[in-house]
């Protein structure tokens, strides 16, 4: 393992979690879901996030992109405490979110048309993202005329093209078909290399995980406390290697699976 | 499967459109069948011409309403009513929709009071108007609006609160405003549903039009239609039904048209 591929202390999209508290309320009970935690995670970093279904992924990824304010502790970005939603951050959901309304482009420059650029600066950018995820040839076609890769695509795009430091991903590519899934990790994977992004992956998906994460964080539902296991492996990582089919075991093995 | 669609699976992946007789035909031989059937039922005398006289009789009086100038001050009036009882249906509706649609407060101090005059029939309340207003222009126009206001205006709320939260929340996580929201997320989210709305209202006007016509107007095709009656002008009476749904017709196809055009994304 290089420096490199860690990314560095010093660069930019930098996040730490101070003793993130948050519950919520059920049925009139407090239901906590996450308690305490900790972490520090490096400018450029690729950081996975796995645990079991109602674990508290997504309330964390929300709490990140400033959807969602914690009961106790903080989230600093850079240094600076989150308050709420901030231009360094975007977020890709597992369902594409596309305005059925716009074309590609459009929904690609979406997110540069709010945030102030006029429009024709907004598409001329967008048209790069565009093409960067191979969609040149459908710039004019609608939502609902694209398959759910593609649309997923479109998605990454849109994020992509207000140029975070910080990519916030919540099960991107958990509705895609197997093979389908297995080139968009790919493509995730060289964005990451390419963009020099943060980049922070909630899946349920542990080989996905070990194939695109620097390390894993592992959450729990019944508050064990969380684990943060390092994926010490070269890149580009290739799924049949020894060292990846055993962090593979080791990782499942946490989860009582074989 | 019929024999008729065996050979349209080529056409279909080609992109093709069926050929236009026989798309016509697919499409309106009933209405075809039925006209044929009218005009014979009165030749043969199965029914008495006098009760439902034969289409050329018809379309003769209905010629000549129109060629005399007659039926034209009547459709001119009629126009002029719904017209306006539509826009200020429309013109009330969207705005406040859209307001009750996106503020919970406003929308809980509006609905009830909304749901009760909704669930009074406006005929009902056609003689309160009258008392209010007077029997001229303003209580007819009025009476229509009435109608004409709540499918529009339901349709809008409905519309805006079934905008997807997710779609929300994805623009606000860019950074989107309130206002920016509701421009570029909630409105053209709610299209669909307002149209929806728009072509009920238009079908109310036209229905109310009659009605508040035939009360107390003398002008107007909903008088010639009770007028032609009153003195066994009957193939008049015929002409100016027809009329009616003839205007009816064009209302609702001005209305789809509009939708093709700002709601491309969302048909075939
Ligand atoms: N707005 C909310 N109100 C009340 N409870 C909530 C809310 N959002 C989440 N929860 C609860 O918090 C817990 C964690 O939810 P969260 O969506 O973060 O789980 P997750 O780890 O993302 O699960 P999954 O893997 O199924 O997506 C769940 O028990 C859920 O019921
Ligand atoms: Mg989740």
């Amino acid at each position: 393992m290089t420096l490199d591929t860690l990314g560095d202390a010093t660069a930019r999209g930098a996040v730490s979690l101070r003793h993130l508290t948050k519950s919520f309320t059920l049925n009139g009970q407090p239901l906590p879901v996450l308690r305490n935690l900790s972490l520090d995670i490096r400018g450029g970093e690729s950081l996975a996030i796995v645990g079991p279904s109602g674990c508290g992924k997504t309330t964390l990824l929300r709490l990140l992109a400033g959807l969602e304010s914690a009961d106790g502790g903080q989230v600093l970005i850079d240094g600076a405490p989150v308050t709420g939603v901030g231009t360094e951050r975007a977020v890709i959901y597992q369902e594409p979110r596309l305005l059925p309304w716009l074309t590609v482009l459009e929904n690609v420059a979406f997110g540069l048309e709010v945030r102030g650029l006029p429009r024709g600066a907004a598409r001329d950018r967008a048209r790069r993202h565009v093409r960067l995820v191979g969609l040149s040839d459908f710039e004019t076609a609608y939502p609902r005329q694209l398959s759910g890769g593609m649309a997923q695509r479109v998605g990454i795009a849109r994020a992509l093209a207000v140029q975070p430091e910080i990519l916030l991903l919540d099960e991107p590519l958990g509705a895609l078909d197997a093979m389908t899934k297995l080139t968009m990790q790919e493509e995730l994977a060289r964005i990451w290399h390419e963009e020099k992004v943060t980049m922070i992956l909630v899946t349920h998906d542990l080989e996905e995980a070990i194939f695109l994460a620097d390390r894993v964080l592992v959450l729990s539902a019944d508050g064990t406390p969380p684990a943060v296991i390092p994926v010490d492996l070269p890149r580009p990582r290739d799924r049949n290697t020894g060292d990846f089919v055993r962090m593979r075991r080791m990782l499942m093995g946490r989860f009582g699976l074989h | 499967m019929t024999l008729q669609n065996l050979d349209t699976p080529a056409r279909r992946a080609r992109g093709l459109p069926a050929p236009p007789l026989r798309a016509f035909l697919s499409r309106y031989s009933l209405v075809i069948a039925f006209l044929v059937l009218w005009q014979a039922s009165g030749k043969l005398g199965w029914i008495s011409p006098a009760v439902l006289p034969p289409l050329d009789a018809i379309l003769g009086a209905l010629w000549t309403g129109i060629a005399s100038g007659a039926l034209v001050d009547d459709i001119a009036i009629s126009l002029q009513r719904a017209g306006l009882a539509f826009g200020a249906a429309v013109g009330l509706g969207i705005p406040l929709g859209l307001l009750m649609g996106q503020l919970r407060p406003v929308e809980r101090a509006l609905d009830p009071i909304l749901q009760l005059f909704r669930q009074t029939s406006a005929l009902a309340l056609y003689p309160v108007f009258i008392l209010l207003l007077g029997l001229g222009e303003t209580s007819k126009i009025f009476v229509i609006f009435w109608a004409t206001l709540f499918p529009t205006l339901l349709a809008t709320v409905g519309g805006v609160k079934q905008v997807d939260r997710k779609l929300i929340e994805m623009a606000e996580s860019y950074g989107a405003g309130r206002v920016q929201v509701f421009r570029r997320v909630v409105l053209p989210a709610s299209v669909p549903a307002i149209f929806v709305g728009l072509r009920l209202s238009a079908t109310t006007a036209l229905l109310l039009l009659i009605a508040a016509e035939m009360i107390g107007a003398n002008k107007g095709i909903g008088f010639q239609v009770m007028n032609a009656q009153y003195n066994f002008q009957i193939p008049l009476m015929f002409a100016a039904i027809l009329l009616m749904a003839a205007l009816g017709l064009a209302a609702n196809a001005v209305l789809v048209l509009l939708q093709r055009r700002l709601c491309r994304w969302s048909l075939d």
